[in-house]
């Protein structure tokens, strides 16, 4: 019997170490970041880092301005949000309050089957059809541009954005729209005067999500938009995103260098960026729970 | 505007949106399946990569990923399972829980990439393990835990809450309680979790890209201390790196590992389905 007890209090302390292993690993992580990317700081200044435009990491003397990666970045996520926001948030409509029952399954596994496919595969499908696509209509020197790059990114964006976004409609109180209705509203009235507003905490929760997510996105980005780091002068040049830098140049740094620190330091406002997403995407997702 | 009329165009309107999302889904499993079935064959799926990967098979990387993908799944579902349990059976509601949930939904935004930098520094680098299938599967386990513990929570918590009553006001303790009543009933949705969660790393690259793939290996792997090739890496290489790769052979790769992930996705729904029907609550 005591042995019983002992056991079950070993358990216990088994469970929460696991329980505060969260807490661990996002310490660790910032950590691990944070250790290359201080010195870094240290020899080659942050505002020069964030400041400057050039990124030559192997040129004598080295340049590592982010820039035009940061600007990189922000173009294509901008560009994705142009594609992913208006559709997501009205295929979120569509199958929550308008699409038949019979379809809505079927919808919905559409939807997530998009979200099921590896990164790496839609790159390689926007290789070989979007880029090519977009070389020939816009009649342009290489299809390899931030326009290709945003159009893949949108659809890596959409799940998110249909599914927290449907979510948060189903989640407006069924009185509301009955008042409404039982008003001479017609549903689409309804629908945009009074289940929109209720569930737009939810619908912003949503669509930082997703945009969290085409920042951080690596592989397709890589294959798509050309790795030019260049500020870009417009949507049809190639550009280089942060994420990108890091995957294409880390297998050829030497541990410790100069370049290598500067990588993990991109590293750390990746990160940065996105601990903030998701703080701010939670904090929405809580008000709508209330 | 008559408003019946403006219903009408509106919701048009958001059918061809809904359309905009799941058509192009389908072209793209078109195109594959099209483009790439006719590289399918047993030697394609059993056989080393020859001439500098434009001829032979992909077995190596599909090993290789089996490998880690297997190995990441069992480090990171028992501790999964264990914050699990903890957060929904055993934590108050104060300052230390709130911490743990926002670190899980940080943990869940970290981009994958950054994953893979982490894993460079602390398993490859620090803690000496090499570029290696280990030093691989940790990074992985470690970003696929928020979502393990998310889904395992679901799961506990759709246990209802009378099962645990009547088992404590016998006398049985906590834990017990967990571990006969509570767990058991969890499981199908513990295990659809898991299996979901098998899919989604299987086509991960960017946090293998610097722990544990290899451009190319020509054995198998021997130990958990090898470089592997993987097959979402060699997906990545053969389209960008090697010229004058067969266009089948490419296409090949992408739909054996869009139909891995696929398929594993198709059993956890499967045993979704079956067990919600069985469920007696």
């Amino acid at each position: 019997m005591k042995s019983k007890k002992i056991l079950d209090t070993v358990i216990e302390k088994i469970i929460f170490c696991c329980g505060i292993l969260a807490i661990v690993f996002v310490v660790l992580i910032f950590g691990f970041l944070l250790k290359e990317s201080f010195s870094f700081f240290k020899d080659y200044g942050i505002i020069n880092f964030v400041t400057g435009k050039l990124w030559y990491p192997t040129s004598a003397p080295p340049r590592f301005g982010i820039l035009s990666l940061m600007a990189g970045s922000f173009f294509v996520t901008l560009g994705a949000a142009a594609v992913a926001i208006p559709l997501g948030v009205m295929a979120a409509l569509y199958i929550a309050e308008v699409a038949p029952v019979s379809i809505r399954d079927f919808l919905k596994s559409g939807v997530e089957l998009l979200a099921a496919i590896p990164s790496v595969v839609i790159g390689f499908i926007g290789m070989v059809t979007l880029v090519p696509l977009v070389r020939t209509v816009f009649d342009l020197p290489t299809g390899l541009t931030a326009f290709a790059g945003s159009i893949m990114l949108g659809f890596m964006a959409l799940p998110t954005i249909v599914s927290i976004s449907e979510d948060a409609i189903r989640a407006v109180p069924w009185n509301y729209k009955e008042g409404a209705l039982a008003l001479g509203a017609t549903r689409w009235q309804t629908m945009y005067r009074i289940v929109l507003p209720a569930a737009l905490p939810g619908i912003i929760a949503a669509v930082m999500l997703g945009l969290g997510r085409v920042i951080g996105e690596t592989m397709a980005v890589m294959m798509i938009t050309g790795n030019a780091a260049q500020i870009p002068a417009g949507i049809f040049e190639p550009v280089r995103t942060m994420t990108a830098t890091i995957a294409a140049e880390m297998g050829e740094t030497v541990k410790g260098s100069m370049h290598y620190r500067s990588l993990f330091s991109i590293g750390v406002i990746l990160f940065m960026i996105t601990f903030c997403i998701n703080f701010i995407a939670d904090l929405f997702l809580h008000r709508m729970k209330r | 505007m008559n408003p019946k009329l403006a219903q009408k165009i509106a919701f048009v309107f958001l059918l061809i949106a809904t359309l905009c999302v799941i058509v192009p889904v389908l072209i793209i499993l078109f195109i594959i399946v099209k483009q790439g079935y006719s590289a399918i064959t047993w030697e394609f799926l059993t056989t080393m990569p020859r001439d500098g990967m434009r001829a032979g098979g992909i077995f190596p990387a599909i090993v290789g990923t089996l490998s880690i993908v297997l190995t990441a799944i069992s480090i990171t579902l028992p501790i999964g399972v264990g914050a699990a349990i903890y957060l929904n059976e055993y934590a108050g509601d104060n300052a230390l829980t709130r911490i743990i949930k926002l670190s899980i939904v940080n943990l869940a935004g970290v981009p994958s990439v950054v994953y893979g930098l982490f894993g460079l520094g602390l398993f490859v680098i620090f803690l000496n393990l090499g570029v290696s299938i280990l030093a691989g599967a940790l990074t992985l386990s470690i970003m696929e835990l928020p979502v393990i513990i998310t889904t395992a929570r679901g799961a506990l918590s759709s246990v209802p809450q009378s099962f645990r009553e009547a088992s404590l006001s016998l006398g049985v303790s906590r834990w017990q309680t967990t571990r006969y009543v509570v767990l058991p009933n969890a499981l199908p949705g513990i295990m659809t979790g898991a299996i979901l969660s098998i899919a989604r790393i299987s086509g991960e690259t960017a946090p293998i890209l610097f722990t544990a793939a290899a451009f190319y290996v020509p054995h198998l792997p021997r130990s958990m201390f090898d470089q592997v090739m993987a097959l979402p890496y060699h997906l990545y290489i053969m389209s960008t790196q090697i010229p004058n790769v067969p266009k089948n052979l490419t296409f090949g790769t992408a739909l054996v590992l869009l139909m891995l992930v696929l398929a594993m996705s198709l059993v956890a729904i499967v045993t979704r389905v079956y067990f919600r029907k069985r469920r007696k609550w």
